[in-house]
């Protein structure tokens, strides 16, 4: 065990990929992470880190997601974006696998174990692929707009739409961010990603997780999803890949449940470069309507100054 | 290992300072979904304004002993309160579960919190009506006048808190003057209706307040796009362009006859009344569609948002991070 091999500082882990002490969900309601608990049982808060320099583009976990959630089928469609003919995400794809094709010299990258060696005359291309997902966010727009209490806080920490509930009044869908739900065609309510709200129950992880081949996908505790990452980052910049970036994970900036590690800018994989959390500012709109009530108020009232009739 | 790293610009930065066109996307797709709400929503946007404002000017003439403008604002109340749940209804997803909005109340989300609004102006405005029409309990129909009137503006502005309260850009980034702009456009509905069908004798507050409800709409949406700057560009196209100059046309011809020729001729008056009517409604019209197409390309959802992380401290863009120390962009 080098010191260069060991990523993160005073710890065990030596290799972020070492599916071995991923956090299995067992280990789960024993690490004493210190992290504010979302219901009664106090276990952390859970979610997934995707690192796309591993991704290869399978949609294992599209299929995977489908399949165990029951998510309808979308017509055969081809968009001719590269490999993407899933499009974007929406009520009947809770993950989505974006293809970038790029020019770019990945000579770095090679060295860095991110791509495989080019063959002759095609070293300067490489594909970015990235598996795509609701962020279940700390502080979630669309859980702040729901007017039926059908989208809830889990005691994971996850955001979930309950079908029981939900009148398809499509509030939450402008309201996220990041173009994650959408109302289902035929059905009228809407739809989103669980984080397998049933697998994580039973102490599972989540279907597309389990399927993904490179571990691309993780789920665990999220304090130390974020650790691992910022391990991962730091592996690779010393590699020379200095375009590496987390995105979604410090929580001072928009915290996410769900968080990526991105090699090129946020928006080339159609994600917002700085979301916000609109609802966030609800005071100062209501502050708003309250001046342009009394206004309109005034103004009604102005209207009778010349006379009652 | 988390030493100090160059500080980092994104390439998409370094392309929007070096001026190299356009702003990065995937293949040019929307970032954020477009909402799902269809024709229904604009209509309630303007029929609840109308009943909002309304019921204002009802109480008022009421108590000026202005009968006839008192009634006909009363029932344009009671029309734009009967028209606007089924409307809201009619958009769900799932219509059969409407009742499901009444089990929550929701100060953060503007749909919960007018839900509650909407049901106590109609059933104030549904008291003041059968009292009236009935004669009987005329104490009561008083208290509910009252409650409707103080209710009313709360109507006829929340919805635009409700759509600024979402991430699309050209609806959130006016976040300060929409509600300006829709109690402008519901005062002059309001006006305008009650000027439609009052006779010009007793309609002199109406008109005003057609006239004043119309200038300022023309006044306050200057002054939002002024604001939204180079947002403000999906009110030049397509649908939402042509909406907004058919508000524009319509709002200042309507204001123009009601001020003018109004007083005199019962025709001018119903011709401006109609006018303003349109010109409120196609206002509404161009604000929701304006909304849609900046949903739909994300060149608006990227380049404010840009433009916002540039705007501040290093110290403070931390939605990305290249190291542990949460070095920004």
């Amino acid at each position: 065990m080098s010191d260069e091999r060991q990523i993160i500082p005073d710890s065990d882990t030596t290799d972020a990929y070492d599916i071995e002490v991923i956090n299995r969900p067992q280990t789960r309601a024993v690490i004493p992470l210190g992290q504010k608990s979302y219901g009664g049982d106090g276990g952390p808060r859970m979610g997934f880190f995707t690192d796309t320099t591993v991704c290869i583009g399978c949609k294992a976990c599209e299929v995977a997601c489908k399949e165990w959630n029951q998510v309808p089928s979308t017509l055969m469609e081809l968009t001719g974006n590269s490999y993407d003919n899933t499009g974007d995400l929406g009520a009947d794809a809770w993950r989505h696998v974006a293809f970038i094709e790029q020019r770019k010299p990945i000579k770095v990258a090679q060295e860095a174990g991110v791509t495989t060696p080019a063959t002759e005359g095609e070293s300067d291309f490489r594909w970015l692929m990235s598996s795509d997902v609701c962020k279940h966010c700390t502080t979630a727009p669309c859980l702040d707009v729901c007017p039926t209490g059908s989208l809830f806080r889990t005691e994971f920490g996850t955001v979930v739409v309950q079908e029981d509930i939900c009148n398809g009044c499509g509030y939450c869908v402008p309201a996220c961010p990041f173009g994650v739900l959408d109302q289902r065609e035929g059905d009228g309510r809407v739809w989103k990603c669980t984080l397998c709200y049933d697998r994580q129950k039973d102490g599972m992880e989540p279907a597309c997780a389990q399927a993904c081949p490179t571990d691309s996908i993780q789920y665990g505790p999220l304090e130390e999803l974020r650790e691992k990452a910022n391990g991962r980052l730091e592996m690779l910049h010393e590699a020379g890949v200095e375009d590496a970036r987390l995105y979604g994970a410090d929580e001072e900036g928009y915290g996410m449940g769900a968080f990526f590690l991105l090699l090129d800018d946020p928006e080339v994989y159609g994600l917002p470069p700085d979301p916000e959390v609109v609802s966030r500012k609800i005071e100062s709109l209501w502050g708003s309507a309250t001046v342009a009530a009394g206004a309109l108020t005034v103004g009604i009232a102005a209207a009778f100054i010349g006379g009652w009739r | 290992m988390s030493e100090a790293r160059p500080q980092k610009r994104s390439v998409s930065e370094e392309v929007r300072r070096n001026g190299q066109g356009e702003t990065r996307s995937y293949y040019a797709q929307p970032i954020i979904n477009e909402p799902t709400w269809e024709w229904q929503i604009p209509c309630y946007f303007f029929t609840g304004g109308l009943a909002g404002a309304s019921s204002g000017l009802g109480l008022l003439a009421d108590l000026g002993g202005n009968e006839r403008l008192a009634r006909t604002a009363r029932l344009a109340a009671l029309a734009g309160a009967t028209a606007s749940p089924v409307l809201l209804i009619l958009d769900l997803g799932m219509p059969k579960r409407f009742y499901n909005m009444l089990r929550v109340f929701k100060p953060t989300s503007p749909m919960s919190v007018g839900t509650w609004i909407l049901l106590a102006f109609g059933t104030s405005s549904g008291i003041v009506a059968a009292t009236d029409v009935l004669g009987v309990f005329p104490r009561l129909g008083k208290a509910a006048e009252t409650v409707a009137a103080l209710l009313g503006p709360a109507l006829a502005t929340y919805t635009a808190v409700l759509v600024a309260d979402t991430s699309v850009p050209v609806w959130h980034e006016a976040r300060r003057e929409l509600p300006l702009v829709f109690a402008a456009s519901s005062a002059a509905s309001a006006g305008a209706a009650a000027t439609i069908f009052t006779p010009p004798e007793d309609a002199g507050p109406s008109r005003r307040l057609a006239v004043g409800g119309a200038v300022a709409e023309l006044g306050l949406t200057e002054v939002m796009k002024r604001r939204l700057g180079e947002l403000a560009e999906p009110y030049e196209k397509e649908e939402a362009g042509r909406y907004e100059k058919l508000s524009t046309a319509l709002t200042s011809s309507g204001a123009a006859f009601t001020a003018i020729l109004g007083r005199k001729w019962r025709w001018a008056a119903i011709l401006g009344g109609a006018l303003t009517l349109g010109g409120a409604a196609a206002k509404r019209w161009a604000i929701f569609k304006a909304g849609f197409q900046s949903a739909r390309d994300p060149k608006y959802v990227v380049k404010s948002q840009r433009e916002r992380l540039e705007s501040r401290p290093p110290d403070q863009r931390r939605t990305e991070t290249f190291g542990r120390d949460g070095c920004a962009t």
